[in-house]
């Protein structure tokens, strides 16, 4: 509800694609200044379950420009603990939103994750269904 | 304590005192005289016990009491902190009072008990101002479901974050349900990045559904088994047994339902071959050819704890599941010296693998060469599978002949025959995943020639009691059958015999390509 109000700067949903039952949102997400995404904007896709927020909510990557960075698949999965494994109740939106926002900007090299090709041909359509055993430190 | 009047592991005190003398032998390893019925040895003496689910929970109370005698601190604290340590009561005491006892709370994700008392001190002052915030109609708003409540709907742990009841009830039932604990037997706080783990007696206090309290205490027990090196649950399916020994070795023990199985590594015994080289030879045949190079290339052990671990993604700085080691995908070293940045690591030769997996006709004969032990391999386990069979049929002979005047002592002599068979089948089987990974050498073509021996004389036992049993006269039967079992058990003697003597002396060498 904050983020509605005050988003922080990077950071904007985008209110014509709420869907009607609030279950699913959109966000656009700018790459912040001085980092390797300057200028560059992003859609994130936020899918609610009906046990959120106790259960995370399905996180990703889609339309035409998906960041290339060394934790995100070029189908717009993103490997973050905090969207599976640490993730916590008390999360908002706002500070997922951020900790992507960071996790853009505080990488060095642009390039895709090594597995690439392999995940994105195997994997599940729900990031939420792979069973990510690492934790990206950023 | 009132808290704790719902915990499962609190309330049967009189209980514990009545099977006190039982258990004493358990907790200060004093071996007692097999004549125990719970008792049960090997031919070498490793002694083990046989317990029930409801046993575990009570040796598990026993731990914790045990430590509680010591250590003042509340049992729900304790069971964590024994968690902790993977139950090691020994090394949690010497922790406790040689180390810095903040530290070992901090470690262990609880806040310092004797800190409570300030702690509660203040709660209670801001708990009368809630108080009186209340009445004046002043809110607090849960920072999960964003509701404005009354102060004292709010709750939480030492560690300060509070959300509210409903939430916290939600919360861990989402935990207990869905994500089972991530086998780890703790929940932490709600909070991001908070890891001040929920204690049981707050779990039990905050949950009401009886089937999700119910599944919280499986989970515990479970842990508990789980994360001890004494104790493995018996892998035969709803079995519900676990084995307890009093030191961890590879040894046969035997359920009382019956299985026969390796302590250490759970499978079926598997003498002469040991726990690492069958592991590693189920892995290889569970792959099958198409999945195996992606197997070889997506899952590899812990180099902690040896679980295994999938690799679904690229990152390749991994933290185990099962003990929250840190390690590199790509060199299995810890993960520290790699600093921030993946890619650093170059321990990994790319060009090496690549040469590897160029030369096809190298892989091509390590087929065959597979492919020939497995077929042994297999072939003993499915012969093993129709010998149940063979017990049916031995036991028709074995009525027929007591219809001939011989007692039923006398006829059992069958029975052990087929024993005997089944026995050396087993053998048999794992002498082909010894084999598999043993280097040629002088004492590797000894093996192979009581390897023979044995097939030889195992497969004339088999044949004998499958066919000629019949045609033969019942007088000579048992002198037959007899010499034949008995030269089998021989054989089988001196082969393991000459491995364990192999490995004793270290006399093998193993092949690190297979
Ligand atoms: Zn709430
Ligand atoms: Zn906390
Ligand atoms: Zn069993
Ligand atoms: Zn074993």
């Amino acid at each position: 509800m904050a983020l509605l109000k005050d988003p922080p700067s990077g950071v904007e949903i985008d209110m014509n694609k709420i869907s009607s039952n609030l279950s699913e949102w959109i966000v656009d997400v700018t790459g912040a200044a001085g980092t390797n995404y300057e200028g560059e904007t992003f859609q994130l896709q936020f899918k609610f379950g009906p046990r959120y927020p106790f259960d995370s909510p399905q996180v990703l990557f889609i339309g035409s420009n998906i960041p290339v960075h060394p934790h995100v698949y070029s189908n717009g999965h993103i490997c973050l603990s905090i969207l599976t494994d640490d993730w916590s109740p008390a999360l908002s939106v706002q500070s997922v939103c951020l900790s992507i926002v960071s996790m853009l900007s505080s990488c060095k090299e642009k390039k895709r994750p090594p597995d690439n090709a392999f995940y994105v041909k195997t994997c599940s359509k729900n990031p939420k269904k792979t069973r990510w055993w690492y934790h990206g430190k950023f | 304590m009132n808290s704790e009047d719902d915990l499962f592991y609190n309330d049967d005190d009189s209980a514990h005192e009545m099977d006190d003398d039982d258990d004493d032998f358990v907790e200060m390893g004093i071996e007692p005289e097999p004549t125990s019925t719970n008792e049960k040895t090997d031919v070498e003496v490793f002694l083990y016990e046989v317990l029930t689910t409801e046993q575990i929970v009570q040796h598990m109370v026993d731990c914790i009491k045990e430590v509680n005698t010591v250590v003042q601190i509340p049992a729900t604290t304790t069971r964590i902190l024994l968690n902790h340590f993977k139950w090691d009561k020994e090394k949690l005491m010497d922790c406790y009072y040689d180390g810095d006892q903040e530290k070992l709370f901090l470690e262990a994700h609880v806040i310092s008990p004797f800190k409570k008392t300030p702690n509660a001190k203040k709660r209670t002052t801001r708990a009368t101002s809630a108080a009186v915030a209340a009445s004046v109609q002043q809110e607090v708003t849960c920072e999960i479901c964003y509701l404005a409540l009354p102060a004292t709907l709010m709750t939480g742990l030492e560690c300060g974050h509070k959300f509210c009841i409903q939430c916290w009830t939600e919360y861990l039932t989402t935990k207990i349900m869905d994500e089972g604990m991530g086998q780890v037997g703790t929940i932490s706080c709600a909070a991001h990045n908070c890891d001040i783990l929920v204690d049981d007696a707050t779990v039990m206090k905050l949950v009401k559904d009886p089937k999700v309290k119910l599944k919280y205490q499986h989970l515990i027990t479970n842990s508990f088994v789980e994360c001890n090196r004494l104790l493995r649950w018996c892998p035969m399916p709803d079995c519900g047994h676990v084995v307890k020994v009093q030191f961890f070795d590879s040894k046969p023990v035997s359920c009382n339902c019956g299985h026969i199985f390796c302590f250490a590594c759970g499978e079926n015994w598997h003498d002469p071959v040991r726990c690492m080289w069958l592991k590693r030879w189920i892995k290889k045949c569970d792959d099958d050819s198409e999945t195996s190079n992606w197997i070889a290339a997506n899952t590899k052990e812990c180099p902690k704890c040896h679980s295994t671990i999938e690799k679904d993604g690229g990152c390749n700085h991994m933290v185990c599941k099962k003990c929250r080691f840190d390690f590199c995908w790509v060199c299995l070293g810890p993960w520290e010296p790699h600093g921030s940045s993946w890619y650093n690591c170059n321990r990994y030769d790319e060009d090496e693998a690549k040469k590897a997996r160029d030369s096809q006709e190298k892989s091509r004969s390590a087929l065959q060469r597979y492919l020939f032990y497995c077929n042994r391999y297999m072939n003993h386990m499915q012969s093993l599978k129709f010998e149940s069979k063979l017990y049916a049929s031995i036991r028709l002979k074995m009525e027929e002949m007591q219809q001939h005047n011989m007692s039923w002592i006398e006829v059992q002599f069958l029975k052990k025959a087929v024993d005997v068979l089944c026995q050396c089948r087993q053998t048999l089987m794992y002498t082909y995943v010894f084999a598999f990974y043993l280097r040629k050498n002088n004492q590797s073509i000894i093996f192979e020639e009581n390897q023979k021996d044995l097939e030889n004389s195992t497969e004339h036992l088999s044949e004998y009691l499958e066919r000629d049993i019949t045609s033969d006269m019942l007088v000579d039967i048992k002198q037959k059958v007899q010499d034949k079992y008995r030269y089998c058990e021989s054989r089988r003697k001196v082969l393991l015999d000459h491995v364990h003597e192999g490995y004793e002396r270290e006399l093998w060498d193993y092949l690190d390509s297979a």
